[in-house]
């Protein structure tokens, strides 16, 4: 009788492409997720057909539901110069360690008085801050008002040193790319009569080119 | 190198060859499962649409201290008001109640957002703009005049007479998403002169009739 071979092929197969696969997708979505930085108020912003990407140079107001504002600039250095001329207006000091803390902060929305107190909690408690976010309809004390100056003013000299840099590269930027935009992102549920408000403020300044954060919606054919 | 493996002595005879041939591959399976584990958190956690912004641009203040310009007339103008949830529009002036001629106390006419209200409107009362846009889309598809002349053309279009301009006042109980909503309606129909205006106080009163 010949011997009867029993096919020793295991049952496992080979997974080394599927593996492959796997380990690429998965970098592919490491590398292209962007974490956000926490914001201290949820926002859902209205949809609209427009596909204009953000731009770099901002200055970020955010109007939640309720009409609390929030500020937030982009850039880094123009929030040390911002932080050190509010500070100067309204005679609070900073230390070193808290302007430094406010350069990485996102958005904020408390009174200049709360705002040394602000800088030094930790992210936890930052959210459960409660705040009724940046005066802005008082007159006389309009404090977003101050930001927004303040913010503008050290949004166009950053800008400007932006500027220069990429000139000395050797490239050719366009100045437009570097100027300073303001942009509100506002609750769809908030009332606008709490933007029209913060949009007089802007106005009040002169700043009449303003940007809603929508997201992406397709467009009818 | 199949002579340096397997220690021992046991492997001497017939079971050396097995041990051999099962020692190269790996077990893979808790790495996979790992792996696709990431890749579902990521892909879960992934956000594509990234926000984007629409430009508006609003009306300079007048200044106090400027010398009165006098108000341009506004022909071919239509205005919206804007409630929660609700929209009403009028066309040319407004003319308060009591008013006479051929042209009357305004009346307000009740629209939807949809597709059906506004879009519809927009479409009809702006057509001259709408007919340029596909006069020189097809041309620019025809490759007869380039992307940039495209675009001046267009923003001559709607700098035009002819253009429909809209002024927009909003009551005390709109919401931001009604607002957005009709801005992005006003750029669909390719409208070049938008106006956020303050509502007037006998427009209010006019709302406030119409919305009970």
């Amino acid at each position: 009788m010949p011997k009867i071979r029993i096919p020793k092929g295991s049952p496992s197969i080979d997974m080394t492409p599927m593996v492959d696969l796997a380990f690429l997708l998965v970098t592919f979505f490491m590398l292209s997720a962007s974490f956000r930085s926490s914001e201290p108020v949820d926002v859902d912003v209205p949809s609209s057909i427009s596909d204009n990407i953000i731009p770099k140079n901002v200055v970020l107001i955010t109007i939640d539901k309720g009409g609390r504002v929030f500020f937030t600039m982009s850039d880094p250095e123009a929030r040390r110069e911002l932080l050190t001329n509010m500070a100067g207006k309204y005679k609070i000091g900073f230390n070193e360690d808290q302007i430094k803390r406010f350069t990485f902060m996102s958005s904020f929305g408390c009174t200049m008085k709360e705002l040394p107190g602000y800088i030094n909690m930790e992210a936890e408690a930052r959210k459960r801050f409660n705040t009724p976010g940046i005066p802005y309809t008082d007159s006389t004390a309009n404090q977003l008002k101050d930001w927004i100056n303040y913010g503008n003013r050290a949004a166009i000299n950053s800008g400007r040193t932006a500027f220069a840099e990429e000139k000395n590269k050797g490239k050719n930027p366009n100045a437009n790319d570097f100027k300073p935009k303001f942009i509100l992102r506002v609750d769809s549920k908030s009332l606008y009569v709490h933007a029209q408000k913060v949009i007089d403020v802007f106005r009040d300044l002169k700043l009449n080119n303003l940007n809603f954060v929508t997201s992406m919606e397709l467009a009818p054919i | 190198m199949s002579d340096i493996a397997e220690g021992g002595g046991e492997g001497q005879h017939k079971g050396k060859k097995r041990a051999k041939k099962s020692s190269t591959r790996v077990d893979m399976t808790p790495m996979v499962d790992l792996a696709f584990l990431l890749l579902t958190f990521f892909v879960l956690t992934a956000t594509f649409s990234k926000p984007k912004v629409m430009s508006l641009v609003y009306p300079a203040k007048i200044d106090p201290k400027d010398p009165p310009k006098e108000q341009p007339k506004i022909n071919n103008a239509i205005t919206f008001l804007l409630s929660e949830n609700k929209i009403y529009y009028y066309v040319g002036q407004f003319y308060p109640e009591n008013s006479p001629g051929p042209n009357g106390p305004t009346r307000l006419i009740e629209t939807g957002f949809g597709t059906k209200g506004v879009r519809k409107l927009l479409a009809d009362k702006n057509k001259y703009v709408l007919s340029e846009k596909t006069i020189y889309g097809k041309k620019l598809k025809q490759e007869e005049i380039a992307d940039s002349t495209y675009l001046r053309r267009l923003s001559e279009a709607k700098k035009n007479k002819q253009a429909l301009k809209v002024l927009i006042k909003t009551d005390d109980k709109a919401t931001c998403k009604n607002f957005i909503d009709l801005i992005d309606e006003l750029k669909i129909a390719e409208i070049g002169v938008i106006a956020p205006l303050e509502l007037m106080p006998s427009e209010y009163a006019l709302m406030k009739s119409k919305i009970k």
